[in-house]
């Protein structure tokens, strides 16, 4: 992103350009960064706040490596992104299949697109004391809330993608002699691609904030469940260390779903970066 | 009207499923309470006014929260794209924090703000307000320059340049960023009135659910996924509206 240059801004007083042009331009993108951190740390000191409301970066700094230390860390960010992954691979799988099916059979369009329409910007996280009723307090209702919420932009996004084909490309295929199958596999799927990723690419970050949701309800091990008993215990340093965790466990994430796709479509003329939450 | 009734026979279907295999006792009444039952709690609770006070009380937090998310994202995110310095300052700060799932906040919040609807408000205003802001400033970063030269040879102001052609050419972007921050507002409220609140649907759904009133439970639950579905219908009906002067 940083390496971007907005056509629009005109050129201001501030020499950031030439600065860029010695240091790199990420290198510039992490100053405003890092000043944030400095003005928190002065904050923080300053005792304007209260060390309860906002502890010092340092202090989290150190409670970051504390958690580390201790081997909490590991446990609790194996276990959420374990659980957001399971949930997120079965949503990417099972989103895809029904999509392509939906594309392709009248009958299954028939039967999900009113339930997809109607599923799809419902707030299912209201679902989720029926999940644990259901599926109870462990994996299984965490992982089945997780698909639940991701699934339904990816099949929207493989509907879509399915039916924006060039027919063109189907035509030709198959007056060269292409199976059904081969033709899903050679054209439906690479042509559906760029599509099919903008919907994972909503569907990831969606997974994260059901799975951390999930476990603040249910408690229990992961980071959701760490930090909402930090905050039970008045504990600020571990609220704000559990952000710290989270907010790098979910830049690395997306930020790796982005490099995959520019890997998956180098063929492809790129599109926007989709909008996500 | 038929084609209507084609289109949403399965809804039908998955809801009279849902009667028979209640009324046959396939399923006991503790795990899913039959769709007349939930349909009785729900006028029971509508009637009571449960329903009204804890409603009214989200549907407030919810408005204000997403109010100001797309008030300060919108005019942070066009501003990014017409100053270079806030760019260079902002650009950063938004891309590195877009990405965090933001339920993270939930926790901050109560401990910044207690249990009450401030805590939420904020909450929901701070969740949404990136995925506003970044809609904005890739909609207006993506204005035509040629469009922006001819308005300032005829004259125009850099004020009016702003508002008469580097916004409406944001408008589509910035209303499909909106209509994301709409679903996640949803999502933020329901999920911090589970976790922590004194009132509210998410609130109700939590304490029903305790109690063991499962009809009721299921009669809020489907009542907020009702709303979040008719606000976003509503939503991309204004946003039609608004953007009707595109082809």
């Amino acid at each position: 992103m940083s390496a971007e240059t907005p056509t629009l801004a005109p050129a201001s007083g501030i020499r950031l350009d030439r600065l860029a042009a010695t240091w790199g331009p990420h290198a510039v993108a992490a100053l405003p960064l890092i000043a944030l951190l400095l003005v928190w740390e002065e904050l923080a000191r300053s005792h304007i706040l209260s060390a309860f409301l906002l502890p010092a970066p340092s202090v989290v700094l150190d409670r970051v490596w504390d958690d580390a230390h201790s081997g909490d860390l590991l446990t609790n960010l194996g276990v959420t992104l374990y659980r957001a992954m399971a949930g997120f691979a079965i949503a990417a799988i099972a989103g895809v299949a029904l999509g392509i099916l939906m594309a392709r059979n009248a009958v299954v369009r028939w039967f999900f697109d009113p339930i997809v329409s109607a599923a799809f910007p419902m707030p299912k996280i209201a679902f989720l004391p029926i999940f644990m009723l259901w599926l109870g307090l462990y994996d299984v209702s965490k992982i089945s809330m997780v698909v639940f919420n991701a699934i339904f932009p990816v099949i929207t996004a493989t509907i879509a993608a399915a039916e924006g084909v060039d027919g063109y490309l189907l035509w030709s295929a198959r007056s060269l002699g292409a199976s059904e199958r081969q033709l899903l596999r050679e054209i439906v799927l690479p042509a559906a691609m760029p599509q099919v990723l903008t919907g994972l690419q909503v569907a990831l970050p969606i997974s994260l904030i059901v799975e951390i949701v999930t476990e603040m309800l249910m408690g229990g091990t992961g980071l959701g469940g760490a930090m909402i008993a930090s905050s039970r215990f008045a504990d600020s340093p571990g609220v704000f260390a559990g952000i710290v965790e989270i907010a790098i466990a979910g830049l690395v994430l997306v930020k790796g779903i982005a490099i995959i796709r520019r890997h998956l479509l180098v063929w492809h003329q790129e599109a926007e970066e989709p909008t996500t939450v | 009207m038929t084609a209507t009734l084609t289109r949403y026979t399965p809804l039908l279907l998955l809801a009279a499923l849902w009667e028979a295999v209640t009324r046959a006792g396939l399923v006991p009444a503790s795990a899913l309470p039959s769709l007349d039952t939930v349909a009785a709690a729900w006028y029971r609770l509508a009637i009571d006014g449960d329903l009204w006070v804890n409603g009214v009380s989200s549907m407030t937090r919810g408005g204000l929260g997403l109010a100001l998310a797309i008030v300060f994202g919108s005019l942070i995110g066009v501003l990014m794209a017409w100053y270079k310095p806030i760019q260079i300052v902002a650009n950063p700060i938004v891309q590195f924090f877009y990405p965090m799932p933001k339920s993270a906040l939930i926790p901050v919040m109560v401990l910044w703000l207690g249990f009450g609807d401030a805590s939420k408000i904020v909450l929901i205003f701070v969740g949404c307000m990136l995925p506003v802001t970044l809609s904005a400033y890739n909609g207006a970063r993506g204005t035509d320059q040629v469009l922006i030269w001819s308005a300032r040879s005829m004259g125009a102001s850099r004020a009016r340049v702003l508002w008469e052609v580097v916004v409406p050419s944001a408008l589509p972007e910035l209303l499909s960023g909106i209509r994301t921050a709409l679903a996640l507002s949803f999502v933020l409220l329901v999920a911090s009135e589970l976790i922590v609140a004194r009132s509210g649907f998410g609130y109700m759904i939590g304490w029903l659910g305790d109690g063991g009133a499962y009809d009721s439970m299921f009669a809020v639950v489907l009542t907020v996924a009702a709303l979040g579905f008719l606000a976003d219908r509503l939503y991309l009906m204004l946003m039609q509206h608004v953007l009707a002067w595109r082809e």
